[in-house]
């Protein structure tokens, strides 16, 4: 298939408005080759997940497009960086890889960008619309955007990112188009019981399962209870993106484009049917755990960053007990959240409770938590999945509620009852 | 060993990033996500819920069924080419568009070009230590008892 470019796509290619809008549209031609494209098409607004620094490559590249001049077109958000600005002093990395990390930020920042640093821009007050395209990059955002805002994005990775932004255009390929929105999988939740499947903590568990199921192919859930939350849709997203590369799901009776499965199937018969029950939640939900050490020293939550309401939720079960004194507590979340959750009164709750927020970045991948020597509790599956890699630690997935009990008792205490009866 | 290219398997599949490629391949069971599955500063795969944790991919021609997961993949994967510890060329059974990214931009960047390959067939001959080349869509999966 060949790609057919406008005049002014051509124009740019060649240098005609420099040499950073012709690195962008080479980056962007060339993965739109990669992605048999036949046309680009134009993106309303961009999310960029290439400020996080994973090395001098990155820099490197924001280095040559902002040298340049590049500035981006559209409104464009950033995702989590490498470092908290607002709580410095929670950093424990190398002050040379912070030094490198600030001055990617810094130049992302000229670039246009705004300083949003948050993995959940479908928190903020201006998201995508249903049937807008984007150029969203972060794999949790990503299947946010298209399975529960009905926007269009495909999978975009880093560099391309910044280049869609640039340029306002990225390939007509992939989650952009209808046909590939339809889901080939359907996955059927039998068997399971009422109370756990109105429990927060099922749906991290269920996007822990689907991840592997799915791979890079569309989803259908069914027998999920109706209107799913936001919340409980970002935790399921999140998990399978992280698990697997799903880029959309649909959940019939919650997300926009599933109002049934026939719709969400496109009238197509389903190319392959998983029947999911107790036995398979169960051990999803233990694979998420890598310890039976009850010695915790650690409880990390708000991957994704917590929302507003994840928030008041940890208040709520908190009430006015501390956390243990040999217990850290960081709840990450967005600057927009961060300011709600001060105005409601809840960050000097939290802070006086012992819970450390943390804003900016996300403690899977940067150096914040102390002691990694025993346990780490967290309620999120992405967390759970990637930080055993990332950081050396064991790690105990449980519910918000499990977890606020372990860092009140001091150890890890879970709700067997709860999935015993699954 | 003039005779390798006769007796050399020959696989046809689709280009992502064209280029040319030698080497032996390291045939992971699951898909690798580069980010958080591979450390740049060795090459070594450290996802500790991979088959293949602790291997290398240095120098290697990598034959994973997809990749997988963060869409940081490009960015670690350019790293690691940058760092030289990345593999020198990607073969796939499915298509992964994060993949290609970090390698177009590993050659923008860097000038040194990793090709990506996706092979719907003959993905069974490259197993682990066969050595292959690659040149556009074209794979070539040498004997393992070579001399």
């Amino acid at each position: 298939m060949t790609l057919s470019l406008s005049e002014r796509d051509t124009e740019r290619l060649v240098g005609s408005e420099g040499p950073a809008l012709a690195l962008a549209m080479r980056v962007v031609t060339r993965v739109a080759d990669a992605m048999e494209a036949n046309r680009l098409l134009d993106v309303v607004g961009a999310h960029i997940d290439s400020c996080l620094f994973t090395g001098m490559a990155a820099l490197d590249f924001a280095d040559r497009l902002a040298d340049d001049g590049a500035r981006v077109s559209v409104p464009t958000t950033l995702n989590v960086s490498s470092l908290d600005l607002l709580h410095p002093e929670l950093s424990l990395g190398d002050p040379e890889e912070r030094r490198l990390a600030l001055r990617l930020m810094e130049r992302f920042e000229e670039m246009g960008c705004r300083p949003t640093w948050t993995c959940a821009p479908y928190q903020l007050e201006e998201r995508p619309a249903f049937g807008e395209h984007v150029a969203w990059a972060e794999s949790n955002a990503i299947v946010f955007a298209n399975s529960v805002l009905g926007a269009r994005t495909h999978r975009y990775g880093d560099f391309i990112d910044l280049c869609c932004a640039v340029t306002g255009r990225a390939p007509a390929a992939g989650l952009h188009l209808d046909p590939n929105r339809l889901a080939t999988v359907v996955v059927r939740i039998e068997g399971v019981s009422e109370d756990l499947l109105n429990r927060d903590v099922l749906y991290p568990v269920v996007g822990g399962l689907l991840g592997p199921l799915a791979g890079k192919a569309v989803p259908v859930l069914v027998g999920l209870p109706a209107r799913v939350s936001e919340d409980r849709l970002k935790a399921l997203g999140a998990a399978a993106a992280a698990t697997g590369s799903v880029g959309m799901f649909h959940v019939v009776g919650s997300t926009p484009e599933a109002p049934t499965l026939e719709a969400a199937l496109g009238g197509r018969p389903a190319g392959t049917e998983i029947r999911v029950g107790p036995d398979e939640i169960r051990t999803a939900r233990d694979r998420l755990s890598t310890t039976s050490d009850v010695g915790l020293r650690t409880v990390s939550l708000g991957t994704p960053h917590y929302s507003v309401a994840q928030m008041g939720r940890l208040v709520e079960l908190l009430g006015d007990r501390r956390v243990h004194e040999q217990v850290a507590v960081y709840a990450s979340t967005g600057r927009d959240v961060l300011h709600e959750v001060e105005l409601r009164g809840w960050a000097d709750r939290l802070t006086a409770a012992g819970v450390q927020l943390v804003t900016d970045t996300c403690t899977y991948f940067t150096s914040i938590i102390e002691d990694t020597s025993r346990t780490t509790m967290t309620d999120s599956a992405k967390w759970a999945y990637y930080a055993p890699g990332n950081l050396g630690v064991e790690v105990v997935f449980g519910s918000v509620e499990d977890c606020v009990e372990s860092a009140v008792a001091g150890q890890v205490v879970r709700d067997e009852g709860l999935w015993a009866n699954a | 060993m003039p005779d390798e290219a006769s007796s050399g398997q020959v696989l046809e599949g689709r280009a992502m990033v064209p280029g040319t490629a030698q080497g032996d391949v390291l045939c992971l069971d699951e898909a690798l996500s580069f980010w958080g599955g591979l450390d740049p500063e060795t090459g070594r795969i450290i996802d500790r819920h991979h088959p293949q944790v602790g291997q290398s991919v240095v120098g290697r021609v990598l034959v994973m069924p997809s990749g997988r997961g963060s869409s940081s993949a490009s960015s670690a994967l350019c790293e690691a080419v940058r760092v030289g510890t990345g593999p020198v060329a990607i073969v796939m059974a499915e298509p992964d568009e994060i993949i290609a990214l970090g390698a177009v931009v590993a050659d923008e960047l860097y000038g040194r070009l990793v090709p990506v390959v996706v092979l719907a067939e003959g993905m069974d001959r490259l197993h682990t230590g066969v050595r292959c080349t690659v040149s556009d869509q074209t794979v070539i999966a040498y004997s393992d008892n070579r001399s």
